[in-house]
């Protein structure tokens, strides 16, 4: 058998807001050029663990990491890590669109011009927002502005955005919400060709997409005396046909709580 | 509809499938007593009667694809809902093998003089409970059980290579009833196949409960 490859993995994974827990002894491992589903209901803490993967949670002056988390078995706690470096490395996709108020072009040449990119920026733009398939639909206006663009559009130009700066992950919190099915289809699909190149995680709330678009499904879920601790990580397949854990059987058929 | 209807609507989907299984049944046992007693116009009955458990079949159909459009099922639920969709094809066909027996019934008419081998309304008694056990299981869940349908399966296939036996021997030494003695291979043959159709419920039952295909493994007569 073919020894798995992971690109991220936690080990004994613990975050604390103050003194609150909120994922608790997370051991899970992220294969390489697939993708991971985290899926739990809410406040089980699947966004903060997805955030710990890229160190976001830095950001929030109460938020404490216990444990491990390897990117390609270097620690990403390590001292030796930059934190703005790793956001690079593995991008983030959010739950609204969130393009910055500028035109099309200067969103997605936004990150490389930070990182001091020197090279062709117009083959850059344009690779990347053809990776996002948008390429097509705003080739002919890129000077015009973001906030022009649909919901869908946004949130392809947002993965563009992240796609610029080259991440070997990308890390995508419900990134379908705010969207209708049409546009939601169109950002599955980009997933899985994405999937080709790129490592994903993607917390959804929408169990038939993370039964449609991922490889993988870790359940996270909160009881009285822990929050976010994983209950089961396997196949999507065999999570959303057949799961072993009969707290993953209730929450993905509707019957919690 | 929310999580409560939709629990209703599966309990109420099973025990429609309960009814067709009693409807199947009542055609089987019909089909064997217009043999046993040449009644023509029951057999007719049971002919005619196979409209209405393939309407059932259908009716079921078209419930449980609403609710796979409607619900999205996962896990147990979709397992539930394949499961329904499958034992109603697997009884419609027994329907089919009850009307296939009443069939032959016309066609041997009432005026033949041989008796039936004693064997046939024996594997019809067998295949009847395999069928309501295999139910059974489905209604309450019961793996046990339904491994247990699957095991009586090996009984039938040893009456029916006794009763063809049999039959074969009866036509070499009274030829004037070859015609009769291939009928009634039939029938066994129709008979056999039930009581495959009924491990192949217990197999759906099974599945339901574990998630696992392919029963229990054994390999079981595949006739037709």
């Amino acid at each position: 058998m073919q020894e798995m490859d992971y690109i991220l993995q936690t080990r004994g994974l613990s975050v604390y807001y103050d003194t609150k827990k909120v994922v608790t002894d997370v051991n899970l491992d992220v294969a390489r050029n697939r993708i991971t589903a985290i899926i739990g209901p809410s406040g089980c803490g699947k966004s903060t663990l997805l955030r710990c993967f890229n160190r976001m949670n830095d950001l929030i002056p109460t938020a404490r990491v216990e444990g491990q988390v390897l990117f390609d078995g270097r620690d990403l706690y390590g001292p030796d890590i930059d934190p703005t470096e790793i956001r690079y490395l593995i991008g983030m996709v959010f739950q609204r669109p969130n393009p910055f108020p500028k035109s099309i072009y200067d969103n997605v040449a936004f990150g490389p011009r930070i990182n001091g990119f020197k090279g062709d920026m117009e083959e850059v733009v344009e690779r990347s927002l053809r990776r996002a398939a948008l390429w097509d639909e705003v080739k002919d206006r890129l000077k015009a502005s973001a906030l022009a663009l649909s919901g869908g559009q946004q949130q392809r130009l947002c993965i563009a955005r992240a796609l610029a700066v080259e991440p070997s992950v990308i890390l995508m919190d419900e990134p379908c919400s705010a969207l209708d099915p049409i546009a939601t289809l169109a950002i599955e699909e980009l997933m899985r060709e994405l999937s080709e190149d790129y490592s994903i995680i993607i917390v959804t709330h929408n169990m038939q997409q993370a039964a449609r678009v991922s490889n993988y499904t870790a359940f996270l879920m909160v009881e009285e005396s822990r929050v976010g601790f994983l209950v089961e990580f396997g196949e999507s397949r065999r999570i959303f046909t057949n799961p072993v854990d009969e707290r993953t059987e209730a929450y993905i058929t509707g019957r919690f709580g | 509809m929310v999580r409560a209807d939709f629990d209703r609507s599966l309990e109420e989907l099973q025990a429609e499938l309960v009814v067709l299984g009693e409807m199947v049944e009542a055609a089987i046992l019909k089909a064997m007593d217009a043999l046993e007693r040449r009644d023509m116009a029951m057999a007719y009955e049971v002919v005619a009667g196979d409209d209405l458990i393939d309407e059932k079949r259908f009716e079921l159909e078209e419930k449980s694809i609403d609710l796979i459009a409607t619900q999205q099922p996962l896990a147990i639920d979709l397992r539930t809902l394949l499961s329904v969709l499958h034992i109603a094809v697997e009884l419609e066909r027994m329907g089919d093998y009850a009307e296939g027996i009443g069939k032959i019934c016309m066609i041997i008419g009432d005026d033949v003089p041989v008796e039936i081998p004693k064997q046939l309304p024996q594997m019809a008694k067998m295949g009847i409970t395999m069928l309501r056990r295999s139910l059974k299981s489905l209604v309450d869940r019961d793996t046990v059980l339904a491994n247990d349908v699957w095991d009586s399966d090996d009984e039938v296939d040893v009456l029916y290579d006794g009763v063809c036996r049999q039959i074969f021997l009866d036509m070499g030494q009274h030829p004037h009833t070859i015609e009769a003695a291939t009928h009634f291979l039939w029938v066994a043959h129709d008979l056999e196949r039930i009581a495959d159709r009924a491990t192949n419920i217990a197999e759906r039952v099974i599945f339901l409960v574990t998630g696992r295909s392919g029963g229990s493994g054994k390999h079981h007569r595949e006739t037709q």
